[in-house]
């Protein structure tokens, strides 16, 4: 959407708050386990107070990430910064950092009480200290009452609180969450996705959430980082990486797509299976080969005449809010459509989108690259409003 | 289903009323007989009122207790050294090892080490401490014993920590934990069952330890097992053996309610 002036602003927004309060700053980080490279050049800077999600499948390193930053394994080149202090050979136990696990790591000899007061109890606190902070962070987590409960007698749902109640009530500057939902059940996940957000917005404190989740990732976080093979191959916010995404892998990993390769006649142009199309892309050589992507939920079912694209529709599932239909076209792509109302399978249909609809991607294009791309597109929009 | 589960149930049934009941049975029957084959509770008045007896009892539990201690203070840091290695499987083949060998094997090949002109003082000499008496000392006695029984302590404490979530070590260290507080206030108390399984496997047998009080100990320590043995072989007080028996066993059943627990879920890798 690249009209639309809230994300300029927004832009513009951060820009300031970057240049005030950066916490967390990776500078070139490797990490070798034996033969392979882990981590390719991690660079990347976190700023106090927001919800930054770490987004790949699973060994892409995010996790490795989290490690290093918490301290319980070394990086193999590059620097970690803390409040702009190198904390490379800061052990763990010294950092004003807390780690959510994914298994919860809560101690099964001790009761909710006395595993949420462990890190006090270290730090030496006076006793009526500890035993405010204590129950004010079960309050918190919603858990007043259960100070007296074995971990075992709790749900996995529980646990979750507890574990969020042992490293908040540590007031620690950077929360770390290790795919701490990844154990619950679907509605269960849901609801602790807005109270995750919801906390970390009145604690102000910077979290920097794990997960292989798409849906959680957009759903909570003020940043995005999705991560591939050791790098970070995109950086956002939700909406930037929903709607422009850098590459097939993003678009492939965040939300449904369809990805078919085109051509770029000129800026604005975009060619897909021989059809001339007007798009909100530009800046690309002429003739440059591209791939385009088209979200499902973008395609309008229409009659032929008035389609940009003719399909035959091989299946269609009810699912509530959507029919999910599959189709193909004449060259044997397939395309994947969200449509409110339903046709019939083995018809030709014509499938209609805006030019803003269509995102271009190029290959092999670095995010630098990619964002100074992105930025001339707004300034653009700019004059024209 | 439940006809077949009592069918295979029958050997073990077979085995355990012939070897432990009905013998359990017949110590404490035994027990109540005297020397002359009388009905009588005199072998446990002797037991109780003689300063020898209750001296042995103490005898067996002291040495017991710091045969128990000294594999302990082996065995925990061996364990857990272990558990950080690689090759955890060879090393661990190497501690059982000395277990397949006959403990009478083990008891000679001590006595020939700990002789006047055996390998240890050798060393002592080459050393510049001259040469000692060790074979038939207390101390003697005690190494051999703790040799013998630090596989069965190692085992239990390293399936213990073994089994520790590792995350627990991280999150403890997350919250601020040094090394030391990490160990005392996580590591140990989560292997505590370990540890206790472990007492339990070289307490209880040290306790009626009577074959390397001899060998090695030359009879400067004198054992409830040892006792046992002087009744039963040389004096022939069937009944007053037992009732040394009987004693021994209500003291085992003691402990094992002692240090056993009930275990507490969690704590270990799902």
């Amino acid at each position: 959407m690249p009209n639309d002036p809230n994300k300029t602003a927004k832009i513009q927004g951060s820009v300031t708050i970057k240049l005030a309060n950066t916490i967390i700053k990776f500078s070139g980080v490797n990490k070798r386990f034996g033969d392979t490279l882990a981590l390719k050049q991690i660079d990347f800077e976190l700023e106090q107070g927001k919800f930054y999600t770490l987004l790949g499948p699973s060994g892409c390193g995010k996790t490795t990430i989290l490690r290093i930053l918490a301290g319980f394994t070394d990086a193999s080149a590059g620097t970690i910064e803390f409040k702009g202090q190198k904390i490379n050979d800061l052990p763990a136990n010294k950092r004003k950092i807390n780690t959510v696990f994914q298994d919860y790591a809560l101690f099964p000899h001790l009761n909710v009480y006395d595993n949420v007061a462990f890190g006090l109890v270290l730090k030496k606190t006076a006793k009526k200290v500890i035993q405010e902070k204590v129950l004010e962070a079960l309050r918190l987590v919603q858990l007043s009452g259960y100070e007296d409960r074995e971990i075992s007698e709790l749900s996995g749902g529980q646990q979750q609180r507890v574990a969020i109640a042992r490293a908040i009530v540590n007031e620690p500057e950077v929360l770390l969450l290790d795919e701490p939902l990844s154990a619950l059940d679907a509605k269960l996940r849901t609801a602790m996705q807005v109270e995750l957000r919801q906390l970390q917005q009145r604690l102000g404190i910077t979290f920097l959430f794990v997960t292989h989740d798409q849906g959680e990732a957009l759903a909570m976080s003020d940043e995005i980082f999705v991560m591939n093979n050791g790098a970070i191959l995109q950086q956002g916010d939700p909406v930037d990486i929903y709607d422009e995404p850098i590459n097939h892998f993003v678009a492939d990993f965040i939300g449904e797509s369809n990805i078919v390769k085109g051509r770029m006649l000129a800026d604005y142009q975009v060619e897909i299976l021989g059809h001339q199309f007007e798009c909100s892309d530009a800046g690309m050589r002429i003739n440059e080969p591209v791939e385009v992507v088209l979200r499902p939920e973008d395609l309008v079912l229409t009659s032929i005449e008035k389609g940009k694209l003719t399909v035959t529709v091989d299946t269609q599932v009810f699912r509530g809010d959507i029919y999910e239909i599959m189709s193909h076209d004449a060259a044997g792509n397939e395309w994947l459509i969200h449509s409110v109302r339903k046709t019939t399978v083995g018809q030709q249909v014509g499938i209609y989108f805006e030019p803003e609809d269509i995102h271009v991607m190029r290959f092999g294009e670095s995010e630098e690259d990619f964002d100074a791309r992105l930025e001339s597109y707004e300034d653009d929009d700019h004059e024209e409003v | 289903m439940k006809k077949y589960n009592a069918f295979y149930s029958v050997p073990y049934v077979l085995w355990l009323l012939l070897f432990v009941i009905a013998p359990l049975l017949l110590i404490v029957y035994q027990s109540f007989f005297n020397i002359n084959g009388q009905l009588t509770l005199s072998n446990y008045q002797t037991y109780f009122g003689s300063g020898t007896y209750l001296r042995m009892t103490f005898n067996s539990i002291w040495y017991a207790f710091i045969i128990t201690l000294v594999t302990l203070l082996i065995s925990y840091p061996t364990a857990y050294w272990l558990s950080q290695t690689r090759h955890k499987q060879l090393w661990l083949l190497l501690i059982i090892l000395p277990t397949w060998i006959n403990l009478l094997l083990k008891a000679y090949a001590f006595i020939g080490i700990f002789s006047q002109a055996g390998a240890a003082n050798h060393f002592l000499e080459f050393i510049g401490l001259g040469s000692q008496q060790l074979l038939f000392t207390k101390t003697s006695f005690i190494f051999v014993a703790a040799y013998i029984e630090i596989p069965f302590m190692i085992l239990p404490i390293f399936n213990a920590i073994d089994e520790l979530n590792p995350s627990l070590i991280n999150a403890s260290r997350d919250l601020g934990a040094t090394n030391w507080q990490t160990f005392s206030k996580v590591v140990f108390p989560l292997t505590l069952n370990g540890v206790k399984a472990g007492v339990q496997a070289v307490f209880i047998p040290s306790l009626s330890l009577f074959m390397l009080t001899r060998l090695i100990g030359g009879n400067k320590v004198i054992t409830l097992g040892t006792a046992i043995e002087e009744h039963f072989l040389v004096t022939q007080n069937w009944g007053m053996g037992s009732t040394i028996g009987v004693v021994l066993i209500v003291a085992m059943v003691v402990i094992m309610f002692a240090t056993g627990e009930r275990r507490k879920k969690g704590g270990h890798r799902e």
